[in-house]
C-alpha cells in the first residue's frame, strides 16, 4: 500500500514537474515576442510621436531634412514578396509532385538532395550571384523582350536596368523554391496511395490526380509552406539588398529599382546620424513585424474560412 | 479452371505472371470470368487474390517496378499490352478499394467526379445521372438532403456506398471490388452484399473477399487462390460443397489461413 502511494506520488510529481516545464517554454517564447516588440516600440517612439500616421503613407525619406515615411519601402516589401511568391509556388508544385510521383525511383533521392543543397546556399551568395549574374541577363535580355511584348502594361514599361523589383522579385523566388518544395513534398507524400488510386481508377489522368486529389488533400500543410516562404520572403535582407537597387521611389515599373523594409534597413543602419534617423529605421522594423504578423493572421482566417464544412478533413 | 462454353466470358486470364521487382508473386494464372455474374477470389492473406485484380484495370501500372507477363483478355484484347489507353481501360474497368476512399469534396462532387473527367455534360443531366448512381448504389434516400456535405463525414458503410456509387456512375463494364466490407460492420455489409446481387444485371463483378460465407452468399463462381497460384476454380455451389483439390477443402473447412 504505502509503495504504490509513493509511487504514484513519484509519477504525479514527474508529471507535474514536465506540464510545468512545457507551459514554461511555451510563456517563455510569448514573453521574449512580447520583449521585442516593446524594445522596438520604445526605440521607435520619437519617430512613432513625429509622424505618427502618416509614417505609414508618405512616400517621403529625406534624412537630411528628417523627413521619414514609409510607404516606398512597404509596397517594395510587399511587392518582391508577392512576386516571389508567384513565381516560386507553379515551379515548387510541379518540382514536389515529380519528386513524388513521376521521378524514377533511383533519381528522387538525388533530387530530393540537390533542392535541399540549394535551401543551404547563404543568402549573400544568391545576392552576389543575383548582382553578377541575374541583374546583366535581366537587364540585356529578359527585361527588353519583356518590354518589347508587353510593355503596353506599365509594369512592363520603362528602361530595363538589370537591378529592380523583378530582378529581387526572382532571386527571392529562387530562394524560397527549394523551401516551398520541400514542404509541398511532404505534403504530397502523405495523400493516401489508395485515394490516387481511386482518382486513377475512375480514368483520372496524372495531372487530374494531382489537381483534384493531391493538392485538395493536403491544402492545408501546403498554404502552411508557401506562408512560411512568404514569411521568408518579407524578411529577406541580403540578397535582396544586393539586387534591388535601393531606391526610395514609388514606380509602375517593375524595372525600376525599389526598396524594401529590410534592405533600407541592412543599407541603412549604419549611417543613421541622428536620433531621429534611428527612430525611424526601428519603425520600418516594428512595421515589418506587424506585416508579417497580418500576412500570417490572414493566412489562418483564409484557411479556417475556406475549410470545406462538416468535421472531416 | 475455365468455363463451360455456353456462358458468356468477360475476362480471360491465361498464364498471368506478375512480378514485384525481382519478387514473382503470381504463378500461370488461369481464370474465366463470366459477364453479369459475381465471381469472388478466395484464399489467405498474402496469396495473390488482389495482386491479380489490379492487373485487370492496369493499376499496377503506377508502380514503376510493378509488372505483369500473359494475357488478361477483356472482350478479345489483352489489356497487358504496352498500346492499351489506360485512361479508357479504367473508365470501362472500375474499382472499389477496402477502406472507402470518398474524395475530400462533397457527396454530390464525388458522384459527378468520374463522369466529369469523360465528358461535357450540361448541369440537368449530370444532376440526372449522380442521382441514378447513388439510387443504384442505395444511398440516395440517406444522402439526397444533404448532398453538399462532404463525403468523407458520411458513415463508413455509406462511404463504401458512395464510392460504389463513384464507381458505377461512369457506366463501367466491369466492377473489381478488393474486400470492401473487410472495414464495415454486418449491417453494412449486408447492405453492399444486397446491393452486389442486384448490380450484377448490369455489370461484371469480381470480389476479393477473406469472408467465405460471403463468397458463398454473393457469388455464382468462386476462384481459390493459394501462394500466387489459382488452385482451383468453378460454380459457387460446387466448389465450397465437392471441391476437388485438398488445399481447397483445407481452406473452406478451416484447416488453414
Amino acid at each position: 500500500m504505502d509503495n504504490s502511494g509513493q509511487a504514484g506520488n513519484a509519477s504525479q510529481w514527474r508529471d507535474a514537474l514536465f506540464k510545468i516545464s512545457t507551459l514554461g517554454s511555451a510563456i517563455f517564447i510569448l514573453g521574449l515576442l512580447a520583449f521585442m516588440v516593446l524594445v522596438l516600440v520604445i526605440y521607435a517612439w520619437p519617430s512613432i510621436t513625429k509622424f505618427g500616421f502618416k509614417f505609414l503613407v508618405s512616400t517621403e525619406w529625406n534624412p537630411v531634412v528628417g523627413e521619414f515615411g514609409a510607404l516606398t519601402t512597404i509596397v517594395g516589401t510587399l511587392v518582391s514578396a508577392a512576386l516571389a511568391i508567384m513565381i516560386a509556388v507553379p515551379l515548387a508544385i510541379g518540382v514536389a509532385f515529380f519528386l513524388t510521383e513521376l521521378a524514377p525511383l533511383p533519381l528522387r533521392p538525388v533530387f530530393g538532395t540537390a533542392i535541399e543543397l540549394l535551401a543551404a546556399v547563404p543568402s549573400i551568395i544568391y545576392g552576389m550571384w543575383g548582382l553578377f549574374t541575374l541583374a546583366p541577363l535581366m537587364g540585356d535580355y529578359v527585361e527588353p523582350w519583356l518590354e518589347e511584348h508587353f510593355g503596353f502594361i506599365p509594369l512592363f514599361s520603362g528602361p530595363p536596368m538589370g537591378i529592380g523589383m523583378l530582378t529581387a522579385g526572382i532571386v527571392l523566388a529562387i530562394m524560397i523554391l527549394p523551401f516551398i518544395s520541400s514542404v509541398l513534398r511532404d505534403v504530397f507524400k502523405m495523400t493516401p496511395q489508395v485515394l490516387k488510386e481511386s482518382a486513377y481508377g475512375l480514368g483520372a489522368t496524372t495531372s487530374e490526380v494531382l489537381w483534384h486529389v493531391v493538392i485538395p488533400y493536403g491544402r492545408r500543410g501546403a498554404v502552411g509552406g508557401i506562408f512560411l516562404g512568404l514569411g521568408r520572403a518579407l524578411g529577406e535582407t541580403m540578397a535582396v539588398t544586393f539586387v534591388i537597387g535601393n531606391a526610395h521611389e514609388l514606380s509602375w515599373s517593375l524595372f525600376s529599382p525599389a526598396n524594401t523594409i529590410a534592405s533600407t534597413l541592412a543599407n541603412e543602419f549604419t549611417e543613421a546620424s541622428d536620433d531621429l534617423y534611428l527612430s525611424a529605421l526601428v519603425e520600418l522594423g516594428l512595421v515589418l513585424f506587424l506585416i508579417t504578423f497580418v500576412v500570417l493572421g490572414v493566412a489562418e482566417w483564409w484557411l479556417q474560412k475556406s475549410a470545406p464544412k462538416g468535421k472531416g478533413a | 479452371m475455365f468455363l463451360p462454353p455456353e456462358i458468356p466470358v468477360k475476362v480471360k486470364v491465361r498464364n498471368l505472371n506478375f512480378y514485384y521487382g525481382k519478387m514473382q508473386a503470381l504463378f500461370d494464372n488461369n481464370l474465366d470470368i463470366a459477364e453479369n455474374h459475381v465471381t469472388a477470389f478466395i484464399g489467405p492473406s498474402g496469396c495473390g487474390k488482389s495482386t491479380h485484380i489490379r492487373t485487370y484495370n492496369r493499376m499496377y501500372s503506377l508502380y514503376p517496378d510493378h509488372r505483369a507477363e500473359g494475357e488478361v483478355i477483356l472482350d478479345g484484347k489483352n489489356v497487358l499490352d504496352d498500346d492499351v489507353d489506360l485512361i479508357d481501360l479504367r473508365t470501362r474497368v472500375g474499382m472499389v478499394f477496402q477502406k472507402p476512399t470518398p474524395f475530400p469534396m462533397s457527396v454530390y462532387d464525388n458522384v459527378a467526379y468520374g463522369i466529369r473527367l469523360k465528358a461535357k455534360f450540361s448541369k440537368k443531366e449530370l444532376d440526372a445521372r449522380v442521382e441514378k448512381a447513388l439510387k443504384d448504389a442505395a444511398l440516395w434516400d440517406e444522402v439526397k438532403d444533404h448532398l453538399n456535405a462532404l463525403g468523407t463525414d458520411l458513415s463508413g458503410g455509406q462511404q463504401q456506398r458512395l464510392c460504389i456509387a463513384r464507381a458505377i456512375a461512369v457506366e463501367p463494364e466491369v466492377i473489381l471490388m478488393d474486400e470492401p466490407c473487410s472495414a464495415l460492420d454486418p449491417v453494412a455489409t449486408y447492405k453492399i452484399e444486397d446491393l452486389i446481387r442486384r448490380l450484377k444485371q448490369r455489370f461484371t463483378i469480381v470480389i476479393v473477399t477473406h469472408n467465405m460465407q460471403q463468397a458463398a452468399r454473393i457469388s455464382d463462381y468462386t476462384a481459390f487462390f493459394y501462394m500466387g497460384r489459382t488452385v482451383e476454380f468453378g460454380a459457387t455451389d460446387i466448389l465450397f460443397t465437392k471441391p476437388e483439390k485438398k488445399e481447397t477443402e483445407d481452406y473452406i473447412t478451416g484447416r488453414f489461413g
